[in-house]
């Protein structure tokens, strides 16, 4: 009878309880996704006699491209005829303007005005950082930004992998065949442009990785969650990506529209506190978020509710990626710039390679060290980020901020996000008070690269910012921070409460929140145990002398 | 010979042992998220502890019922008569075999010092635990509540502070329970609800 009369009165404070767990009850992506399912199946049995491509042209039978194409220009001309607005699209966007004015901080952005860590600057050095500008020819500031026929449409639309624009070509492919890499003794055959041309495409996660992947002059070297492995990825690497699973392109989740495609690092969506984007949506969403799929209430109702709790204070990467470079690449986490220029007895550049393989030293651009498996930083990030841009006067020159992530506890659109915090030594020119702008690459006498003289290469480099180099500068640190977002884990793999939830856990240096598991007050814990403790001998003194007592008596 | 007295009824009985466990599976969890040791994990220790609170919860609300229907909440009526004889008994006369001064009857259970005992846990510690037990559990609602003022710090330092309260009284109550007019009187009375009396 008590047994049952218990299982009533327990019964009772688990409804109650589960009352709690029930009221944040959404619709979840895999939902929607097995609705898709059903779909496609109804639509592949009906199809099952014949392969249908995707697209509803075939770009190998038109005549426009059945020509043997000399230059890219060329080719996108032949594009234009019958895609008359797509390069005044593209004109409009980052990738081809490389300059973003931030509405919220006014900063003139973007790759043209950003001074970096990695290689620092795009001016003076064009021929060579145009590799990854999606057009053709900008070696100098001359460059004619307007002409329609200077848009690279093939670099994102190629599908046979074997278009490249070459370092040193401002922005072109190779037409000849030439040596690359320099002094390996193997030759590129010219890019056949009727080839590629005949064959374009979609975008895809080869296409825009032959950029992204290999930003900061290698594979996997800047981002830390971008790098060549997410070309073929498996689940373990990109929960989405996953070959064999998803098989996400990076254009499933940055969307674009007229060629302006979503998502920034300039201007972060940082939090997204509604519900899943749909068709017909109102505003204007950042279309390529966790949240637009996920919603901001992503975990299952048979999960803890304090799962979707937590997504007022969290960005969902944070405990869905436990650790950036997760796959077989290194990516970089230091550069000091203030060794590069030693040279060996005969006056040759030195290289000195880990054992990995990755470059330890190098004269050129002086030391390195990479790492895999890198547990993020966590830092309060409201999407404002603030940048030390050329001509800005440092304050304190013990350890410049690249660019700093605002938002703190009291910010309601502040998530503690990760980040991969890249740290750096590199040219200030005292004088002029800002970080210094220096050429590295060219054939000219002036080039880093080349001659190995940092007066000469920070003279041409200020120069072409418009300023008389002062002759005087110092190496200063800094610190670039780099939002992680990608290679996504499945949630297996997701981060444990008690990663954070203890003593000097993941979010230590998050220390404007308090976080059960992991703060107390200390003067009351040594308090409440030492009252506990006196109750304790108490009793057991008092006990002992009862039983003293009663032998006796 | 000893006096048999029918002092426990079953469903107090039930509600007392239930909430025994209950109490002390909060604090082995409860310290736990505090930070205090690591035993089922910090996940597993915090949905524990929520669902026992939530039972606990539940419980009370049949114990509250029964305790307006049945009029044992006048057990808890404090008076300070005999406080004073209680003390002394508990500080010399309990060694020496003195008589307890006080005679339990089925509308007196509790001897005063026991009264105002489970009088401080009910108007004191449970009131706090509960309330800021809830305010930590709604964490994420404060806001929508209007409470966003509220410092999450403080909410747990009273929410610890009265576990504290709860593990002294624990200590002391289970030391107390052989302190009957034998070791074992009172501890069998809760267990079966007679108890031997003089």
């Amino acid at each position: 009878m008590q047994i049952i009369r218990s299982m009533i009165i327990l019964g009772l404070g688990l409804a109650l309880s589960m009352l709690s767990t029930h009221a944040f009850a959404s619709t979840t992506p895999a939902d929607a996704a097995k609705a898709t399912e059903k779909v496609v199946e109804a639509k592949s049995d009906g199809m099952k006699a014949k392969k249908v491509k995707d697209s509803t042209a075939d770009h190998s039978k038109f005549k426009e491209l059945q020509k043997d194409f000399k230059t890219g220009p060329e080719v996108t001309r032949a594009c234009l005829e019958c895609h008359t607005e797509a390069a005044k699209q593209v004109h409009s966007t980052k990738h081809w303007t490389w300059e973003y004015l931030n509405p919220v901080t006014k900063q003139k952005l973007g790759k043209k005005n950003v001074i970096n860590n990695f290689c620092t600057s795009v001016e003076s050095n064009q021929t060579f950082c145009s590799a990854c500008h999606v057009g053709y020819g900008w070696k100098d500031d001359n460059f004619n930004f307007a002409a329609e026929e200077n848009v690279d449409c093939v670099v994102c639309h190629d599908t046979t992998g074997k278009y490249k624009k070459i370092p040193g070509l401002s922005g072109h492919p190779n037409y000849k065949s030439m040596e690359w890499p320099p002094h390996s003794g193997k030759f590129r055959p010219a890019t056949d442009l009727k080839e590629v041309a005949l064959n374009v495409g979609k975008t895809s996660r080869k296409t825009c990785g032959s950029c992204h992947f290999y930003g900061g002059g290698g594979n996997a070297v800047k981002h830390g969650d971008l790098d060549s492995s997410l070309d073929n990825p498996k689940r373990y690497l990109d929960v989405h990506m996953d070959a064999d699973g998803l098989n996400f392109t990076c254009g499933k989740c940055h969307l674009s529209d007229s060629h302006e495609v979503s998502g920034s690092r300039y201007a972060p969506t940082a939090s997204d506190s509604e519900g899943a984007l749909i068709r017909g949506s109102k505003g204007d969403r950042n279309p390529s978020t966790c949240q637009a799929c996920h919603s901001d209430t992503p975990h299952k109702e048979t999960s803890s509710p304090k799962l979707n709790e937590h997504t007022d204070k969290l960005a969902c990467q944070t405990c869905h990626i436990p650790a950036f470079a997760r796959g077989p690449l290194e990516t970089k986490m230091t550069w000091d710039w203030s060794t590069a220029g030693k040279l060996d007895e005969n006056g040759k550049r030195i290289r000195i390679k880990g054992s990995t393989g990755r470059d330890l030293y190098d004269s050129k651009k002086g030391n390195f060290t990479y790492e895999r498996y890198v547990i993020p930083e966590y830092v309060w990030f409201n999407g404002t980020v603030k940048f030390t841009l050329f001509g800005e006067k440092v304050e304190d020159r013990s350890l410049v901020k690249i660019n700093d992530f605002q938002g703190d506890a009291k910010d309601p659109d502040a998530r503690i996000w990760p980040v991969k915090v890249f740290r750096g030594k590199q040219p200030y020119d005292l004088g002029n008070e800002t970080l210094g702008v220096f050429h590295t690459a060219g054939k000219d006498d002036s080039a880093f690269w080349g001659n190995y003289d940092w007066d000469k290469s920070m003279a041409f480099g200020m120069k072409a910012m418009g300023v008389e180099y002062s002759g005087k500068m110092e190496f200063v640190n800094t610190e670039m921070s780099w939002p992680i977002t990608h290679m996504v884990a499945p949630k297996e793999d997701a981060l444990e409460c008690h990663q954070c939830h203890k003593e000097d856990g993941r979010l230590a240096a998050i220390k404007d929140i308090y976080m059960p598991g992991r703060n107390n007050t200390p003067i009351l814990d040594k308090l409440g145990f030492l009252v506990a403790l006196l109750t304790l001998i108490g009793v057991l003194v008092h006990g002992g002398i009862r039983i003293i007592m009663s032998k006796r008596g | 010979m000893a006096e048999r007295i029918y002092i426990f009824k079953r469903f107090e009985r039930f509600w007392h042992w239930s909430q025994a466990a209950l109490i002390m599976f909060l604090m082995l969890t409860g310290f736990e998220v505090h930070g205090t040791y690591n035993f089922f994990g910090y996940e597993a220790a915090v949905d524990f502890h929520t669902t026992a609170a939530w039972t606990l919860v539940g419980l009370w609300v049949f114990a509250v019922f029964w305790h307006l229907t049945t009029g044992e909440w006048k057990q808890y009526i404090p008076t300070m008569e005999k406080v004073d004889a209680m003390l002394k008994f508990y500080l010399t006369g309990i060694f020496t075999d003195a008589p307890h001064p006080f005679k339990q009857t089925t509308v007196s259970k509790h001897n005063p010092l026991q009264r105002l005992a489970y009088l401080f846990v009910l108007v004191i510690i449970n009131p706090l635990i509960w309330t800021t037990g809830w305010f930590y559990l709604f964490y994420s609602s404060w806001n929508d509540w209007g409470v966003g003022w509220l410092s999450l710090e403080w909410v747990a330092f009273f929410h610890v502070a009265a576990a504290f309260m709860m593990l002294i009284f624990l200590i002391a109550h289970v030391y107390l329970a052989t302190a009957g007019h034998t070791a074992t009187s009172h501890i069998k009375a809760m267990l079966t609800g007679w108890e031997d009396v003089d």
